[in-house]
């Protein structure tokens, strides 16, 4: 019976003269979320108010779905519009409506109702005790209750009447696009895409690099991650996915750098690498799935070391999560089954068995002196051979 | 297809010859009929089922009747062990299977244990051959069925069947011997009933047929009960409509990849020896397959000490090339049927394992690419090894 749904939205309506840019976005966001969605939409705004209309046939629960992925978004509340045609005709259609939405199921109900149109010739209080009583004649299950009801029954009267009862929680935050745009980090594990998603949850765009050493990771690998984006990408928008090659860099490293500080080092020349492209792409941050102490290369040592290549910003949304409260997330965004696929990155190919876990700053870099010359000379080439796709 | 592609992965799959699936083409498209149904479009369906029968008893010199059709190597298998032993509970409890069967058999054997009966597992040399001896000693009057596979997926190795099947007859008379031939249909003339073999489990697209289609060779006098019900098809040992184009494909494939064999068996025989003896002259290599006409003509599996299998399987993708890792088993997976564990070798010559597998159309030039990108990129992988 719904057509309509009302968008509820919270924090972006706090935001003074830029409001209509949020919205703006919001709208933009709301029609990229449902193109999938069989049949045919609507999105309008209007006095503070964004709509959803089915203009066709729908899904009804692809809908649903598909809305709840949208970041902005408070509540979802399936709507019914009628025309003013005169308050017995509300009435009716207003115990026919709790029929049809909630049988006749012993519940407790309030009547909200809230007249925008003030020419309507009824009060707004006055609706509600009406309105109350004509759901209390026709249905002896429904009671009453003012301050804890299971059903608030909301009568918005402005040109049209729109009656809505239930609200389905949105996923928050704000809508992409509003927060500018950010460098994901991006692997094939459960972290990283969780980062992404909470990043690009503050309204945040994500763009992402991915590091891939043929032939020690396969196209498979590289897959996965393409894969990974375009799960995200539901939530996010598009992604635009760098694939850096970094088989060469890797195997200098590895042959002229002491065994242990591999790992560190690596991540220091993939940081410096992915700022070098966040600058590129007008990002004004990177983003990581590093959560502290999981392993060696994020004891707050090796966090020290790695983050002083970079000038930007480094966004660590997970640093205090638990490795469950992670996958509690990614199985909630669908990356889940996709991280857990058992292909190699170039993160576990050539790990020292004991790697350093409390890395000194100026040794780090005394190493990385002797390799300098030559690294810049190859971490160049892998920027300039770049490969990008787009993943949506 | 690129031309210069290069296809050594033929015990994975094989490329449908073009006569079978224009032959297919045909039937979906014209003999489209469901062969149970009373009129002309199933009459036609029928002939074709029939005429597939005829093709394959006469091939390996068995009864018509004694075909039945299934979807492909892991149905016939599963059937085989769950329809026999349940059919000959009261006859015995015990089943032989080898140490080194494809999952199909394995994981059905698993699942057997759990059902109560006492599986006994065959073990192999290091050269991956059932152990006759060993074999001889685990035969009992409980036994009801022995199962192994005639070529080995993984090494090529071949299993004595005929000694085997004699041993069966004379110390496990009630026991059915079944053999898993999918790798072996079409390197290997099997005559079942000169050979003992009670049960053969064959699969279409191994032999350049299409897949999702197989057949179950069952000897007459084996008692055995459906894994699968409904419409009663194929005598109600295998209910579903009957895949008439895949049988059709099968029946023609399997005829097929049979002509002109000699010639075709001896060319491949001399192409291993040319890639054994291409590898074998680099450093480090360990043949994992037994050479020359001992084992089975197409698959050659060589470790490549201190390479890992996936990354020079990566490599030989970005050649051009398909190959197969040698051993089910990876430091990433848990392992699920390795032969080469089987045969006892270490850790090292499983995690570098390369399984090549040819067919019919397997060039010269194939061979020499392979061990051409083999000595060009051996060297700068294994500069990086794990240390």
């Amino acid at each position: 019976m719904f057509k309509s749904f009302l968008i509820k939205y919270g924090e972006i309506g706090l935001k003074g003269k830029n409001r209509h840019v949020f919205e703006d976005a919001l709208v933009k966001q709301i029609y990229f979320g449902l193109k999938d969605v069989e049949g045919e939409f609507k999105v309008s705004k209007e006095q503070g108010r964004i709509y959803v209309d089915a203009l066709s046939e729908y899904d009804y629960d692809e809908t649903l779905e598909a809305l709840t992925r949208v970041f902005g978004i408070v509540g979802i509340c399936p709507m019914v519009q009628i025309e003013d045609e005169g308050f017995d005709n509300l009435a009716a259609f207003i115990a026919d409506y709790m029929g049809k939405v909630y049988g006749d199921r012993e519940l407790t109900f309030k009547v909200h109702a809230r007249r925008a149109r003030k020419n309507y010739p009824l009060e707004s209080m006055e609706i509600n005790a009406r309105l109350g009583e004509k759901i209390l004649d026709a249905y002896p299950n429904m009671k009453v209750d003012v301050h804890d009801p299971d059903v608030l029954l909301c009568v918005e009267i402005r040109n049209k009447i729109s009656i809505y009862s239930e609200e389905i929680p949105g996923c928050g935050g704000m809508p992409i696009g509003t927060n500018g745009k950010a460098m994901l980090l991006l692997s094939g594990g459960i972290d990283s895409p969780v980062a992404g998603w909470m990043i690009a949850k503050r309204g945040v765009q994500i763009e992402a690099t991915y590091f891939h050493a043929p032939p020690y990771t396969s196209e498979r690998a590289k897959q996965k991650v393409v894969d990974l984006a375009t799960q995200m990408s539901k939530y996010t928008g598009p992604i635009k996915l760098n694939i850096v090659n970094f088989t060469d860099p890797q195997l200098y490293i590895y042959e002229n750098a002491p065994h242990e500080q591999l790992t560190i080092i690596m991540r220091r020349y993939m940081m410096k690498i992915a700022e070098e492209l966040a600058t590129k792409s007008g990002s004004m941050a990177l983003v990581t799935g590093e959560s502290l102490g999981q392993v060696a290369s994020q004891t707050i040592q090796s966090l020290y070391t790695t983050n002083e290549v970079c000038t930007m910003p480094v966004f660590r949304p997970l640093i205090g999560f638990d490795k469950q409260d992670i996958i509690t997330i990614a199985e909630k965004i669908g990356t889940y089954e996709t991280s857990i696929l058992p292909f190699e990155d170039c993160c576990t190919i050539f790990v020292a068995k004991h790697p350093v876990t409390k890395p000194i700053l100026h040794i780090i870099q005394r190493s990385e002196k002797k390799i300098e010359e030559k690294m810049d000379e190859l971490c160049k080439i892998a920027i300039d051979t770049v490969e990008t796709v787009i993943c949506q | 297809m690129d031309d210069r592609l290069v296809y050594l992965d033929n015990s994975a799959t094989t490329r449908v010859y073009s006569e079978v699936a224009e032959l297919m083409c045909k039937i979906m498209t014209e003999d489209y009929g469901n062969p149970s149904s009373r009129h002309t479009k199933g009459i036609e369906a029928e002939a074709h089922i029939k005429n597939a029968k005829t093709i394959l008893a006469k091939l390996i010199k068995v009864n018509e009747k004694e075909i039945l059709f299934t979807s492909g190597g892991t149905e016939s298998n599963n059937l085989a062990l769950i329809g026999v032993t349940e059919a000959n509970k009261r006859a015995g409890n015990h089943v032989i299977v080898s140490d080194i069967e494809h999952p199909s058999v394995a994981e059905t054997a698993k699942r057997l244990e759990e059902l109560g009966y006492n599986v006994s597992k065959l073990p192999v040399t290091d050269k991956g051959v059932v152990d006759i001896a060993k074999f001889k000693e685990m035969l009992t009057e409980d036994t009801v069925l022995v199962s192994t596979m005639f070529v080995n997926n993984e090494t090529g190795a071949v299993a004595p069947i005929e000694q085997m099947g004699a041993l069966i007859r004379e110390h496990a008379p009630k026991a059915f011997f079944h053999v898993d031939a999918v790798q072996a249909f079409g390197k290997y003339k099997i005559y079942p009933k000169k050979m003992n073999i009670d049960l053969l489990s064959v699969s279409g697209h191994k032999i350049h047929g299409p897949k999702g289609v197989g057949f179950l060779y069952i000897n007459e006098k084996v008692k055995i009960k459906p894994i699968m019900f409904g419409g009663g098809q194929q005598n109600g040992l295998r209910s579903g409509t009957d895949n008439v184009p895949g049988i059709a494909g099968l029946a023609l494939a399997a005829q097929m990849i049979y002509t002109d064999f000699e010639s075709k068996i001896a060319k491949m025989y001399a192409l291993k020896e040319r890639l054994i003896d291409g590898i074998s002259r680099m450093p480090d290599v360990y043949i994992n397959s037994i050479r020359g006409e001992e084992a089975a003509p197409h698959i050659i599996n060589a470790s490549f000490l201190g390479v890992r299998s996936e990354v020079l399987l990566n490599t030989f993708v970005a050649s051009g090339i398909c190959v197969s890792a040698g051993s089910a088993c990876s430091s990433h997976k848990q392992t699920v049927s390795s032969t080469l564990k089987a045969m006892g070798a270490d850790i090292k010559r499983m995690d570098s394992a390369i399984r090549f597998s040819m067919c019919e159309f397997t060039t010269e030039e194939e061979i020499d690419r392979c061990i051409e990108v083999l000595e060009k990129e051996l060297p700068m992988l294994r500069r990086f090894v794990r240390k």
